[in-house]
């Protein structure tokens, strides 16, 4: 019981992380139909600039933080600014290959400019374990959880009742009718990748104090989100959630009870049936093509 | 004709150059390189016929490169089968489970097709990494020379002509599927899936056969890469190995299997022949993706043939 | 016996019926068009009646034979071709290439055969070509053999479609507006070209929206009307149908 106690602490923030990740390639895919496989560097760029901004600019942590979502933010506009605005209306194909190409190239710079070793951030409330049962559970997990609750609650209130929360939930029903509708799409385009971005960064800079983080820490990171985003049905940021949480428990399950070395390969293994049975996604809905 | 004669023309131009390359190659760093760009060439000429052709994406080709190649370093080295013969077992095992896996991913479309083979070629990886007890793990396999009847393939000068040899097969081979029933099926249902199957062409099939043949190629080169080597890592099989083959494959041009030659070429030479590019390798990759897709949609070598076809009158 | 036969078919899209309940015969060798206001569910029913959808309800038979539970490309194996009303071209291929596609169903289609170029593989796609040419010729398209699919006219592209169809060797052939969006002197082209593949043996299915061209071609007509059928007959028989008149024809065709 205290075993499975641990495990569950374990998938839950792990999961989280992957939900974090996986709200970010929905709503990038909502606003756009992209999907933008440079998320994962999101993760990663939100990681090293806390990290840096900390250890090198000498700032407290409270004033690194929102910086480093500045900087992924900022990383996010120009992603979409130069790298997917100039190719709007190619082929999927095409999007993913200049999507994984920026992501290579994010990586690059950072792996030049900083370099290939592990980096830590210091934990936000301490390194004292708390003991709950049996288990024990890191006090930035409490922090990750309480981040996505609050992300979560946050985005219904984007959505339901600010002006390019709407905006942005109209442009992804249907594009042409929001632009009909005076939607600016450009500015909701801009705005869901900041956003991604941001939440990216987020998950990073969360989860730095317990895995560390390195220039190539966005590959799996990303991935992984993008499998929480396919199992939550791509379109849907609460599906992104439930798909991230349930990863990261049959992550910790399988490395638990099963095997650890094997533990990675868990992700892959659950989207590639999932792909087979019902490739709409456990919580997607299946459409009908028009010719 | 036109074509026929582009695409024979083209053949022996490629075949001169194998044939002439020798000649102004220096020393073995230089035979070293062209040994990867062929073998490099073989896989994205089967990978083009499945991005380029059939308008598919696989995400994880260096999974079926790296199974060849373990399975030509397993086969040789603990069970003492031919080089040639544990060549084969491996490209057909990997065909199998290319056709395995094939239907049900290849009813998947755009992303989710990004996905399945981005997942399946995480998942060899990260076998391929953690059964040391039989690839040896990170820390790579030594592989047994390769000897063809007789003759032990171990001068750079012998895998030069046995590379060379391979990659003018493959070529030979993807330009006769390519100028076939199949080959403009593939294209067709590319160009619009909903009238290649009116008709008559049995896309999910076509698909099928095409992510197999292209998974074939990859083991092949793999195998051959192992033996070339002696040496074979995990690395291989990773999943930035699978974008640098896409990454040649859009850059020389999709559906130019020309194309696909000079991308691997050019991205293989590249990155070794100046030396401060290999910090910036990343970097530049992903700078190159971009670029080509954002200027150059159609790769190099049609861009180029389109402009060289333009201005004649 | 009727060698397209249609029974009880219904399609649902999120509870709106698109097609409800519509029965129909054609009989071999004849022009069968199907008319109706838009949004009546013509393509909706080629879409069934090729494969492209499920239907929620009902049969389709050819010669006899039930295709409910066959795909695409099964039914075109049987002798069905159609072309579309937004077109489907390869825009990627030439022309011919386009047409050559259309004789897929004729050539072997072996992958080691295919990749070592055999003798048998390369002969078929001489004669292929040889067939496409001919095709070409017959629709009128043979200024533009070997030209990009992408750089060709609108109307040279309906064209295209059909002779991509015929390539095919159909037994029924389903036409989704052959007409639209072509002048009157090509509209009056493809009416010859429908009325010469019919007498070529072919079984023709019309959706067209060109009144005129439709009374003058047609050896039967149904009319839909919200995804039901109003009426069936000949063009005489319809032209008097006052439903017909009231749904349809009231609006000025007449």
């Amino acid at each position: 019981m205290d075993e499975f106690l641990q495990f569950l602490f374990s998938g839950l923030t792990r999961g989280s992380i992957y939900a974090l990740v996986g709200i970010g390639f929905a709503i990038i895919y909502n606003a756009s139909h992209v999907i933008n496989f440079a998320q994962g560097e999101f993760v990663m760029i939100g990681g090293m600039a806390a990290v840096f901004i900390t250890a090198n600019a000498g700032l407290p942590l409270i004033a690194a933080i929102p910086l480093a979502l500045a900087i992924a933010g900022v990383a996010g506009v120009a992603l979409e600014r130069f790298a997917v605005a100039p190719a709007r209306g190619a082929s999927v194909v095409t999007l993913i290959i200049i999507t994984i190409g920026a992501s290579i190239f994010l990586r690059g710079v950072v792996e030049v400019a900083i370099g290939k070793r592990d980096y830590a951030l210091p934990a936000f409330s301490g390194d004292t374990p708390i003991r709950i049962g049996g288990a024990t559970l890191h006090p930035q997990s409490l922090w990750i959880l309480g981040t996505l609750a609050v992300v979560v609650l946050a985005l219904k209130w984007f959505f339901e009742r600010t002006r390019p929360g709407k905006a942005m939930l109209a442009t992804s029903h249907n594009r042409l009718a929001a632009q009909l509708a005076g939607i600016e799409t450009r500015h909701v385009m801009l705005t869901a990748f900041a956003l991604s971005a941001m939440l990216g960064a987020l998950a990073g800079l969360l989860t730095a104090p317990i895995t560390l983080t390195r220039f190539d820490i966005g590959i799996m990171l990303g991935l992984k989100g993008f499998c929480a985003a396919i199992l939550g049905g791509l379109g849907s940021p609460y599906g992104a959630v439930a798909g991230g949480l349930a990863l990261g428990l049959a992550e910790a399950m399988t490395g638990g009870y099963i095997s650890s070395a094997y533990q990675d390969a868990v992700a892959f293994a659950i989207i590639l049936a999932v792909l087979f049975v019902r490739p709409q996604g456990l919580f997607g809905r299946a459409g009908t093509e028009r010719v | 004709m036109r074509g026929f004669l582009g695409r024979w023309g083209g053949f022996l131009v490629l075949t001169a150059v194998v044939l002439l390359l020798p000649l102004i190659l220096p020393n073995r760093f230089y035979f070293d390189m062209a040994v990867k760009v062929w073998l490099n060439a073989i896989v994205c000429v089967g990978l083009n016929l499945l991005i380029g052709y059939a308008g598919q994406i696989s995400l994880g080709h260096a999974g079926f490169f790296a199974l060849g190649a373990y399975a030509s370093a397993i086969l040789t080295r603990r069970f003492e089968i031919p080089g040639l013969v544990a060549m084969l077992m491996g490209a057909a095992g990997v065909g199998l489970l290319a056709f395995l896996v094939a239907r049900p991913i290849l009813k998947l479309k755009g992303h989710y097709l990004a996905m399945a083979t981005l997942g399946l070629g995480i998942i060899v990886a990260i076998v391929i990494n953690r059964e040391i007890w039989l690839t040896g793990g990170p820390d790579g396999v030594r592989v047994p020379a390769l000897f063809i009847g007789d003759w032990r393939v171990s001068r750079i000068e012998d895998w030069y002509w046995v590379a060379g040899g391979a990659m003018l097969l493959a070529v030979w081979l993807a330009l006769n599927l390519i100028d076939s029933g199949v080959g403009r099926a593939l294209r067709a249902l590319h160009g619009s899936e909903v009238a290649a199957a009116t008709a008559g062409v049995d896309t999910v099939r076509d698909k099928a056969m095409v992510f197999v043949v292209s998974a074939v190629f990859a083991s092949i080169a793999g195998s051959l890469f192992a033996h070339a080597e002696r040496f074979i890592t995990p690395q291989e099989a990773g999943f930035l190995r699978s974008i640098e083959f896409v990454t040649m494959v859009v850059l020389g041009g999709m559906a130019s299997t020309f194309g696909a030659v000079v991308g691997a070429a050019l991205l293989t030479v590249l990155p070794q022949a100046v030396a401060e590019f290999q910090d910036y390798k990343h970097l530049a990759f992903g700078a190159i993706l971009i670029a080509t897709m954002i200027f150059l949609p159609k790769g190099l070598v049609p861009s180029l043939a389109e402009l060289f076809r333009r201005r004649r009158p | 016996m009727s060698l397209l036969k249609v029974e009880g078919l219904t399609k649902e899209f999120g509870g709106v019926r698109a097609v409800a309940d519509v029965s129909f015969a054609v009989e071999p060798g004849t022009i069968h068009s199907v008319i109706g206001p838009n949004g009546a569910g013509k393509t909706t029913l080629f879409n069934l009646v090729t494969g492209v959808y499920t239907p929620t309800a009902g049969t389709v038979t050819l010669d006899g034979r039930d295709l409910t539970a066959l795909s695409t490309a099964a039914r075109a194996k049987l002798g069905m071709q159609r072309t579309f009303q937004n077109l489907q071209i390869f825009f990627n291929m030439t022309a011919i290439e386009n047409v050559m596609v259309g004789r897929y169903l004729h050539l072997g289609t072996g992958l080691v055969a295919s990749l070592l170029g055999l003798p048998k593989i390369r002969r078929e796609t001489r004669l292929a070509r040889e067939k496409a040419a001919e095709l070409m010729h017959r629709v009128g398209l043979e200024k533009w053999l070997d030209a990009d699919a992408d750089a060709m006219p609108y109307g040279a592209l309906k064209r295209l479609e059909i002779a991509r169809a015929l390539a095919a060797e159909p037994k029924l052939l389903l036409l989704d507006e052959p007409a639209a969006g072509l002048n009157p002197k090509e509209t009056v082209e493809i009416d010859e070209l429908i009325r010469e593949i019919a007498r070529g043996g072919v079984t023709v299915v019309l959706v067209e929206h060109d009144m005129k061209l439709v009374m003058n071609v047609s050896d039967r007509i149904l009319v839909l009307d919200y995804g039901r059928k109003l009426a069936e007959g000949t063009a005489e028989e319809v032209r008097r149908n006052p439903d017909v008149i009231k749904a349809y024809l009231g609006e000025g065709a007449a």
